[in-house]
């Protein structure tokens, strides 16, 4: 029986062999070289696949390699910007692929959700009882082999804020990353955070008083940041921007332009290094100048210092982890009578104590930086829950001691879930 | 006092973005070609053809779950001075790869530039997705099952794909590249023959995974895999799906759970000893422990653990 198998197999092979080269071989002879010349064959199919799929994939690149004659021409015969980028995509159809490869030209889009509740009063920084706090459309993509491009805009159940929205350079030479557009500035850690990434549901008490709110210090402007090169595997970055010199509103105004010539400036420069392989430190200076709402003459500085501390065991990493941080951020601003010089401070630790959930404390300490004599005091129990990658439920009790006279107890709870493919986000 | 410190602040911004352009001008072109991998069976694979032509290095560890790195600042140490990034691809790697391209400053390696290579593209992917997929499935990987890497014959395809890129890229020992590709070809064909031989008594038996990451393993070395601890990928168990499992295990007599180092050992092992079966920690990557430091080593230490297992459970 196993005999016959065996001779069915080789003619079958035989057979394959005849019709690839037209030449007949008897059967059972040579079998060794037929075996070879079928997975050459199948090597071959396999390396085509291969190729079919990288060229389904660069499908939605190519047309951005070639821009060259085709955005002009598209211009001339279309004068709305949609149809000029319907026209530039349309010259990809090739027979039935057409749909796809237009498709493939997207950017990835994602959809974040960010549904607040809070219960508890609170009349210093009231808050609706339910909330959705905000929608986040991102939309990332490779621009062309020189750049990439990301847009995050913010939707509130009123109004829409582009939160960034930038090219980045990453072909330059000497390694410069340089970043032209709106951005969340890299003054400190928390900053450059979006919401939907914080480990609790608010941002600490220090971000609204001193670095301009939930917004931070979010500005039009360029940015260049570049590696040092240093010894002893430390990695060491410095970071240099310039804005226009507007963040933050109304009671969290940080900077604000009168004339063109009242810009910021944002340096950053960080300092890290593996521990070893599961606890590393990373260690940040910032410094921030801008104008304040008073006028040109007004001028607001910010220092910053933070410090974190990640432990995550590599063969366990996605049942155990801990981050601890800090930040410390000294305000000076000028205002009549005199100069207010404010300090602000949190600490906090998240532990994830089972694969999808997470146990963290915030001790929160501000001034106030028009009344720095007045101090602002509070502390945050966090608990959060991943039913996946994609969805987060939080629990958070605050307590806040608002300059010795007032004190709050609240409850937020925070939903946070995920639609599309959201990028990655920085370390 | 405030002149000093605005002055300060603008001198700070602009000395911080000149001592990075000054002082430290980028290193001398190195003669070898700097290779870096996502995971340590790529590195293994450049390493057989580059040989002593190139200085190579993984970004992931082998004991590490390749779908959940943390995108550290010390990769980009590497990632900077890299001519060669070669990743696993399809997907695999998209939590943590793409902003340490970006980040790294490193023309020579952004994606479609001369240095980034996707080795899926020599590949035989299986489990390619057909229809429409949702996210209800759990974590699924769109472009197919990015796991290739654990058949010996996807192994020889990438090996050549990389000796081809070498040679690309450094046309000087382009023949040295493919006289080593030939004879890791040649060597990895008599390793295989005696894994198959190994193997050969186990072929057809059933075996359950923790995570789907040994479709091509299974396949090459004729195991069939009835099922899976997690019930969707990247979905932790649940206890009516681990019941299920049970259940299955036991109905269809399968004796053999295969589960990877960075997962917990408490629901497989509860299984194992329900079903009177064997948990086998097989390593998917060169680097799971550390005898393990080849690509053969890889196979000689799973194939030793499976036969073992199923000697144990006839």
């Amino acid at each position: 029986m196993k005999l016959f198998a065996l001779i069915c197999v080789c003619t079958l092979f035989a057979g394959f062999a005849c019709a690839q080269s037209g030449t007949a071989v008897p059967g059972g002879q040579d079998t060794a070289a037929l075996e070879q010349k079928v997975r050459d064959l199948e090597d071959r199919l396999i390396a085509l696949e291969g190729q079919v799929r990288v060229l389904k994939a660069q499908a939605g690149q190519a047309p951005a390699a070639t821009p060259a004659g085709a955005p002009t021409e598209a211009a001339s015969q279309a004068p709305a910007p949609a149809e000029n980028v319907a026209a530039v995509s349309a010259p990809v159809s090739l027979g039935g692929a057409g749909g796809s490869a237009a498709k493939a030209l997207n950017p990835d889009i994602s959809m974040i959700g960010d549904f607040i509740g809070y219960a508890g009063g609170n009349s210093i920084q009231p808050s609706p009882a339910l909330q959705m706090h905000e929608s986040e459309i991102g939309m990332q993509a490779i621009i062309d082999p020189y750049a990439r491009g990301d847009f995050f805009l913010s939707f509130g159940e009123t109004g829409v804020g582009l939160e960034e929205g930038y090219i980045t350079f990453t072909a330059l030479p000497e390694s410069f990353v340089v970043r032209v557009g709106k951005m969340r500035s890299a003054f400190g850690k928390v900053n450059a955070m979006h919401n939907h990434v914080l480990p609790w549901v608010d941002r600490p008490l220090v971000t609204n008083s001193l670095v301009g709110g939930e917004d931070g210090i979010d500005d039009a402007g360029v940015s260049v940041e570049r590696i040092i090169p240093f010894p002893k595997g430390i990695f060491l970055s410095a970071t240099g921007q310039l804005f226009r010199g507007d963040s933050g509103s109304g009671d969290e105004l940080v900077f604000q332009s009168h004339q063109k010539s009242d810009v910021s400036t944002v340096a950053h420069l960080r300092g890290y290094k593996d521990l070893n392989e599961s606890t590393n430190l990373d260690l940040g200076l910032s410094y921030a100048r801008g104008h304040n709402e008073l006028g040109t003459n007004f001028v607001t500085s910010l220092y910053g210092v933070d410090a974190t501390l990640r432990w995550k065991p590599l063969r366990r990493a996605i049942y155990h982890s801990f981050v601890g941080r800090s930040e410390f951020i000294w305000s000076q601003r000028q205002q009549a009578p005199f100069e207010q010089r404010a300090f602000g401070m949190y600490a906090s630790g998240e532990y994830q104590f089972h694969r999808r959930w997470f146990l963290g404390g915030r001790y929160d300490l501000s001034d106030r930086p028009r009344q720095a004599n007045l101090t602002d005091k509070g502390g945050s129990v966090i608990l959060t829950y991943w039913p996946s990658e994609f969805s987060q439920i939080r629990g958070q009790y605050r307590f806040t001691d608002y300059a010795g006279d007032h004190r709050t107890n609240e409850l937020l709870m925070q939903v946070i879930f995920s639609l599309g493919a959201h990028g990655a986000h920085p370390f | 006092m405030n002149h000093f410190f605005s002055r300060a602040g603008r001198l700070l911004a602009i000395a911080a973005i000149a001592t990075t352009s000054l002082c430290f001008p980028p290193a001398a072109a190195a003669k070898k070609l700097n290779v870096v991998t996502a995971t340590t069976d790529l590195a293994a694979l450049a390493q057989e053809v580059g040989g002593d032509k190139i200085n190579v290095e993984s970004i992931a560890r082998g004991y590490q779950d390749p779908h959940f790195v943390e995108a550290k600042p010390s990769f980009l140490l590497k990632l900077r001075q890299a001519d060669l990034l070669v990743i696993v691809g399809l997907q695999l790697e998209i939590g943590w790869l793409p902003p340490l391209i970006t980040q790294s400053g490193n023309a020579r390696i952004q994606v479609g530039a001369n240095g980034y290579l996707d080795a899926s593209q020599f590949a035989e992917i299986l489990e390619i997705p057909q229809g429409s997929i949702t996210r209800a499935m759990g974590d699924v990987h769109p472009l197919g099952n990015p796991h290739y890497w654990l058949d010996p014959d996807n192994g020889r395809r990438v090996a050549k794909g990389i000796a081809g890129k070498l040679g690309e890229m450094d046309p000087a020992d382009a023949a040295y590249f493919q006289q080593r590709d030939q004879d890791f070809e040649r060597r990895l064909a008599e390793a295989d023959k005696k894994w198959q031989a190994e193997m050969k008594p186990f072929h057809g038996r059933k075996v359950v995974t923790y995570h789907n990451s040994a479709p091509n393993f299974a396949r090459h070395f004729g195991l069939e895999v009835v099922g899976f601890i997690e019930p969707r990928p990247g979905i932790p168990p649940t206890p009516s799906h681990t019941l299920d499992v049970i259940n299955m295990m036991k109905r269809d007599h399968v004796k053999v759970i295969m589960v990877e180092p960075y997962f917990d050992r408490k629901t497989p092992d509860s299984i194992a000893r329900e079903t009177g079966g064997t948990v086998v920690e097989y390593l998917p990557s060169v680097g799971g422990v550390k005898e393990v430091t080849t690509y053969f080593q890889l196979f000689d230490y799973d194939i030793a653990l499976l036969t073992k297992a199923f000697q144990a459970n006839p």
